[in-house]
């Protein structure tokens, strides 16, 4: 079937009164109140309870809260986290704590946000935080690792403290 | 006479009829107990027999009864008898029932330990009553007033029994508003185990495996009440061969292995039935495995061999699977051109190419140049084959013989897994390793100038370097290298037990199958698949392709498996005369 063209009259095509009309909805604009924002120099404020991208939190001593339980990395749907758990010696850098992953990686790249890490963590060790611009030149540079992880994180203030009184 | 009268008819086994959560059922009067002698069937095997589980923590069906933890409770009735010594009947006929109920509360159920108390005729079990059910969380609730939240970092975790019945019979909160008790934790308690106390419900499992299992009365409790503590005879470690067994019974989180201490979530295992290649005895085991790498072998029930245990020794024998070293390229070498590093000159080749050499080579051989050094870790399949071979090349064959101490439980001084099935296969005679001097002089003699090696050193075993070095053709398949492989001018890479299908056959006959566990490394292949190509290369008869039809082809030829199919081995294998 072929649709014929509608015919453009005289006053279509003679093209100006478009541009007028496109020059008419900028100026309208140029005097309004601005809504585009300078990004990324400007960032958007995330309302509370946004998940962002997931990291791993301290508590206030410096330990690492994550034990290596494993369970974030079972529950995980896209499989973005791997830990490897830190074998007999448990955590020998930090003294009194028994269990400490030897490596944590979340694979940003395959993250979905979802916050099922958050919500089955035993420990409340890792959080979906606000960041959601998460940028890299390279595959492997999106692999974020345990000390990454714990720096973006930062601590979190909590009134249990498991290893404290251990 | 006829046959039937003069054999004494057995005892018939005597049944009792009781009620289970008021189902009818008969079951035995007596029942084998740990030690496999008859004694009064008890409450718990009953509900076994009717289909119902009830908890236990001390009880374990290979160990004496403790009944010390009491989560085996259950309510029970017992039929009423009259002055006459006669059943008194209710009205529409029934047995009129005695509900067991406290002395000094006749309102409230009495229960009695499932796991000790035996059963009588006409006796009643309420295994899911109200009453039943209110003790059995009274019970878990007095079990978890000092025990620790460690669940995120405890390795029974997913296969705790305190956890399971905690999700069926236990409280969201804990009523618990004092301080628990606590006590130590992480004690070494030997070389291979660690004790964390706190978590210890004291069911006694591992006390009682030491002292009447094992012989060696290791292990039990100091102090009272809250703190009762599990610990181990001062100056003396928990260190006999078969403390890894307390592991497998510990209802909990307390006896931890060193070994798999925080290695992995039991979770994520998967478990693969296979059979321990450390000594003749061949006991069952469960692989567990992740991502192709082998976390833990634990031991597999099959009474006819290893009850529930297995030696620390067979246990441990599995890191050498995956070691960065393991042979994974198919290679043709020259071992007469060395390399910088001492290495012999190589090209790295392909299946189809070198079985294609391999086998145009042995064909021109002439007959009788050849010899084959076979390994009793091989399988019945691969000894079979070799032994196929060996025929069309009318080549001599014998194993390496490899002992060791045994001891009184399961480890047997034969630590070839499979030394009754290379016997059988024909690969060697009654003493094997006694041709191996015999194969020495004819290499030394010039008579024999081709030499296949399968998994052995034979360096170690009286064919030095020198004898090798005058062979026109060696072939060696080994697993991980050593002195034969770089003498080898070809090198065929091959699976450790955990990475094929195949079946043994232990010291008393059994023969048993294995399952694959993890993927083979590099281009190792399982040997009986290349060796089916080989023998099909060199003697053109064609054979199965499958390990069931080859384990089922080889049944039929050797006389001694006659009548056993792979099907019929099942998971726990079947005894041959031998």
């Amino acid at each position: 079937m072929i649709v014929k063209r509608k015919e453009l009259s005289f006053w279509e095509r003679l093209y100006l009164p478009a541009v007028i009309g496109g020059f008419k909805v900028t100026l309208r604009h140029f005097f309004k109140k601005k809504v585009t924002m300078q990004y990324p120099e400007e960032k958007w404020v995330v309302p509370d309870g946004y998940r962002g991208a997931p990291y791993l939190v301290k508590d206030q001593e410096g330990r690492t809260k994550c034990v290596s339980c494993q369970l974030c990395e079972f529950v995980c749907p896209p499989k973005a986290i791997t830990i490897t758990p830190p074998g007999p010696a448990g955590a020998p850098e930090a003294g009194n704590v028994e269990k400490a992953p030897k490596e944590f990686e979340i694979n940003m790249l395959r993250c979905i946000f979802c916050g099922y890490c958050q919500e089955v963590c035993p420990e409340e060790a890792i959080f979906l935080m606000k960041d959601y611009s998460l940028t890299g030149s390279t595959r492997e540079e999106m692999i974020y690792k345990k000390e990454k992880l714990l720096a973006l994180g930062g601590v979190h203030n909590d009134r249990i403290q498991k290893w404290k009184n251990k | 006479m006829s046959a039937l009268e003069s054999k004494p008819a057995p005892p018939p086994i005597e049944k009792i009829r009781i009620k289970v959560d008021g189902r009818d059922i008969e079951v035995p009067r007596m029942t084998p107990d740990w030690q496999g002698k008859l004694q009064p069937t008890t409450m718990l095997q009953a509900c076994a027999l009717a289909g119902i589980d009830v908890p236990h923590y001390c009880y374990h069906p290979k160990l004496p009864i403790a009944g010390n933890c009491r989560m085996c409770l259950v309510e029970f009735g017992t039929p009423v008898i009259g002055p006459d010594k006669k059943p008194v009947l209710n009205e529409d006929g029934t047995p009129k029932m005695m509900r067991s109920v406290l002395p000094y509360e006749p309102a409230a159920a009495r229960g009695a330990i499932a796991c000790a108390t035996p059963i009588s005729p006409g006796m009643e079990i309420y295994a899911s009553s109200a009453a039943t059910k209110q003790m059995r969380e009274a019970v878990l609730e007095s079990l978890l007033i000092n025990h620790p939240l460690d669940c995120p970092i405890c390795d029974q975790a997913g296969e705790c029994k305190l956890q399971e019945y905690s999700v069926d019979h236990g409280q969201a909160t804990s009523r618990f508003a004092e301080e628990k008790v606590h006590k130590p934790k992480q004690v070494d308690l030997g070389p291979r185990i660690v004790l964390d106390d706190e978590r210890c419900i004291l069911c006694s499992r591992c006390v009682r495996f030491t002292k009447d299992i094992v012989g060696d009365d290791a292990l039990g409790f100091v102090n009272r009440g809250s703190y009762n503590t599990l610990t181990h005879f001062p100056g003396k470690p928990f260190d006999n061969n078969y403390t890894l067994n307390t592991v497998d019974i510990c209802p909990v989180g307390a006896l931890t292995s060193k070994d798999f201490r925080f290695k992995m979530r039991v979770w994520f295992l998967k478990e693969t039935k296979s059979i321990c290649t450390s000594c003749g005895t061949g006991c069952n085991i469960v692989i567990g495995s992740r991502q192709e790498k082998i976390y833990r072998c634990e031991p597999r029930q099959n009474d006819a061999v290893n009850s529930c245990w297995m030696c620390d020794y067979g246990r441990l024998n599995y890191k050498w699977i995956g070691r960065d070293d393991r042979l994974t390229q198919v290679k043709r070498q020259n071992p007469s051109i060395h390399g910088p590093g001492g290495e012999p000159a190589s090209s790295v080749s392909n299946w189809p190419a070198a079985v294609r050499e391999i086998s145009t080579k042995l064909r021109a051989s002439p007959a009788s140049s050849a010899a084959i050094v076979a390994s009793a870790r091989q399988t019945n399949e691969e000894l079979y084959l070799l032994n196929k071979l060996a025929q069309q090349l009318s080549a001599i064959t014998d194993a390496v013989p490899r002992s060791g101490q045994s001891d009184h439980l399961l480890l047997s001084a034969d630590r070839n897994p499979n030394s009754t099935g290379a016997r059988l296969a024909g690969i060697c005679g009654d003493q094997m390793g006694s041709k191996l001097p015999k194969i020495a002089e004819g290499i030394r003699k010039g008579v024999i100038k081709t030499l296949i090696v399968f998994g052995e050193d034979v360096t170690k075993h009286g064919i030095g370097a020198d004898l090798l070095g005058r062979l026109d053709l060696l072939i060696v398949s080994d697993i991980l290298p050593n002195a034969t492989t770089k003498l080898a001018h070809y090198v065929l890479p091959a699976c450790a037990h955990a990475e094929k299908r195949g079946t043994f056959t232990n010291i008393k006959g059994r023969v048993q199958k294995f399952l694959k566990a993890v993927e083979p490394r590099g281009d190792a292949r399982p040997e009986w698949e290349f060796l089916h190509e080989l023998v099909f290369a060199v003697t053109g008869r064609n054979g199965f392709v499958s390990i069931e039809g080859l384990f089922n082809q080889m049944a039929e030829e050797i006389p001694a498996f006659a009548g056993i199919t792979w099907a019929s081995l099942g998971d726990s294998g079947v005894t041959i005369p031998i």
